[in-house]
Formats: structure tokens, sequence, C-alpha cells
């Protein structure tokens, strides 16, 4: 049964996010005060037809590192789910 | 004696190819050829230039898909062998992608797509791609990019300065580097880099843009000049 790879990849704390702060500006110029910050990452969704959650998991490091996230400046995580 | 060959290569999405190739072009002795991001092959390229623009629509990062096309391995195993790759702007983002240069580039500062006259300051000019130019020499050239803010880790920094890895600082018509001067965030105002080998070199300004009299500066020139003196000897 495929998987469904849920991946997030975020800008790392040490990087200026400059959306994000314009997000954070037009938050707090909609009068919500009590945001304090909003950073903006990306969201990838990704099948994966493997049987082994071993073996997806293992694809799932490989693809993050090799090009859907930049180590210099990004992290990633991610939650597999088995596709019915 | 046949012209040397310099290759540009062209992604979908280049759009500073042609101007490359014009400005490759006026030098008597050097011939360019495009260099198309499907192919294998480096057709006999003395050296190769990775242009500006949008390489597969800037799409998850910029040049982070282009790195991984079939002529870039190619262009990775020249590199390798220590034959000159010049990257410029997104040509800078793909080697910075590829690994050949280290760090990486972000959002500019100031969130805006900045498209105006910069200038540089040669902090080497023992390079192949800079001994037309005298030491601290200032350049006006311009840089057109909407993710030029260098960033890479302290301990990067500091092995690029021992080893005088870091060519072009953006600073102010008097020559001083300072934060009114860096257009983007970059890191100590860094411009371009080269690796330690001193074969590969990125940057984010537009020496093609800076190449002819009728654009305003001539001042980028220099650089071409440089790198087909070192390949060809002109």
């Amino acid at each position: 049964m495929p998987y469904t790879a849920k991946i997030k990849v975020t800008l790392r704390q040490s990087i200026l996010d400059v959306q994000g702060k314009a997000v954070e500006h037009a938050l707090k110029n909609l009068g919500y005060h009590t945001v304090e910050s909003a950073r903006i990452g990306k969201y990838i969704e990704v099948t994966i037809n493997e049987e082994k959650l071993l073996e997806a998991e293992r694809i799932c490091n490989e693809i993050s590192q090799k090009l859907l996230s930049n180590p210099v400046m990004e992290n990633y995580s991610f939650e597999l789910e088995q596709v019915n | 004696m046949a012209d040397v060959t310099v290759g540009v290569v062209v992604f979908p999405g280049s759009n500073c190819d042609h101007d490359t190739e014009y400005a490759v072009g006026s030098f008597s002795g050097i011939k360019p050829v495009m260099l198309w991001h499907n192919d294998h092959d480096l057709q006999g390229a003395k050296a190769i230039i990775l242009p500006g623009g949008f390489s597969y629509g800037d799409y998850l990062r910029a040049g982070s898909i282009a790195r991984f096309s079939p002529i870039m391995q190619e262009v990775i195993e020249f590199a390798r062998k220590g034959f000159p790759v010049l990257g410029i702007c997104n040509g800078f983002q793909v080697l910075l992608e590829s690994g050949l240069l280290e760090g990486a580039l972000s959002k500019n500062r100031d969130k805006k797509f900045l498209c105006c006259q910069t200038t540089l300051k040669t902090l080497n000019c023992s390079t192949i791609f800079t001994s037309q130019y005298q030491q601290d020499q200032l350049l006006s050239i311009p840089i057109a990019h909407g993710q030029g803010n260098y960033f890479a880790p302290p301990e990067v920094i500091e092995s690029l300065e021992e080893n005088e890895q870091i060519v072009f600082k953006y600073c102010d018509a008097e020559g001083r580097v300072s934060d009114e001067a860096n257009p983007n965030g970059s890191l100590q105002n860094i411009a371009g880099i080269i690796n330690r080998q001193g074969n590969v070199l990125g940057l984010m300004p537009h020496p093609e843009r800076a190449s002819e009299k009728s654009l305003g500066s001539l001042d980028g020139r220099g650089l071409l000049e440089s790198l087909f003196h070192h390949i060809a000897g002109v």
C-alpha cells in the first residue's frame, strides 16, 4: 500500500523570513494585536509507492535533503500516512 | 587560429542567455555556443557560463531544479576537473544549489525585487576572473534579483575570508563597504565568491549588462576579459 508523505519545509530561525514579516504586519494592521509573529514555509505532499514504512521513511529523508529543502537555510519534517 | 568556444547554458526560464551570448561574442577569438539544459554535450567549450533568469520558474527554490538538469551533471564534472565556470545571478544560485560554491541566497531583506546600478569593490584581483582589474577597484555593475541575500554559517564566512574567496562586495561610490550600500542584506555585503580551487565564480550583479558603452558602463567587461585571457590568451 502506498504512503502519502506530508513534508514541511521551514526557514531556519536564524534566517530572516521577509514573507512572514509582511504577513505579520498585515495581521497586525487588521487589528490582531495578539499576533506576535508569522513565518512562512512550504508544504509538499508526495505519494510513495512503497510497501515498507522504513523504506518510505528513507526515501522521504533522502528527497528532503537532496531537493525539497536546502540544509544551509531550511529545516524539514514529515509525517507518513498509509493510503487506503 | 580557430576561435575558442565558451558555453552559455540555456535553462527553461533563462532570460539573460542571449545578453551573455552577445557580450561573449563581442570579443574577437571567442565564440559563444548555447548549451540546452537537456543535453549532455559541452561542445568542446573551454569555459561555461550559467546566465541569469528564472530557471524552471524558480520553483521550489531558485536554482534547485536546474541543478539536477542533464547539462549540469556535465558542468559539475567540468568544474571538478578544474575548468572555469561562471555563474551570474540565477547562475550563482544554481552553483550554490549544486554545491560548487558554499552558502545560500534568500529573499532580499526589503522584500523587493531590485533592479538598479550597484558599486562593487574588487577584493581579490588575482583570480582568473578578475586579473584585468586592480585591487580594490570600484565597478559600476547592475543587479536585477529578488533573491540575492547571501547567507552562510559563520565558519563558512570565516573560511571564505581566510582564503580570499570573497571577490566582490557591495560598497558606496567612495568604496565604503557599509550597511547603507548593501542592497539586499547579504552577509558582509557579499556580492560574489569564488571556490577554494579558484575556477568557479558566482556573483549576483550582471557583468554582461555592463559590457558596452551604450549600456552606461563598461566595468563588467573586465571580468569576461580576464576569463578569456585565461582560456585563450585574448
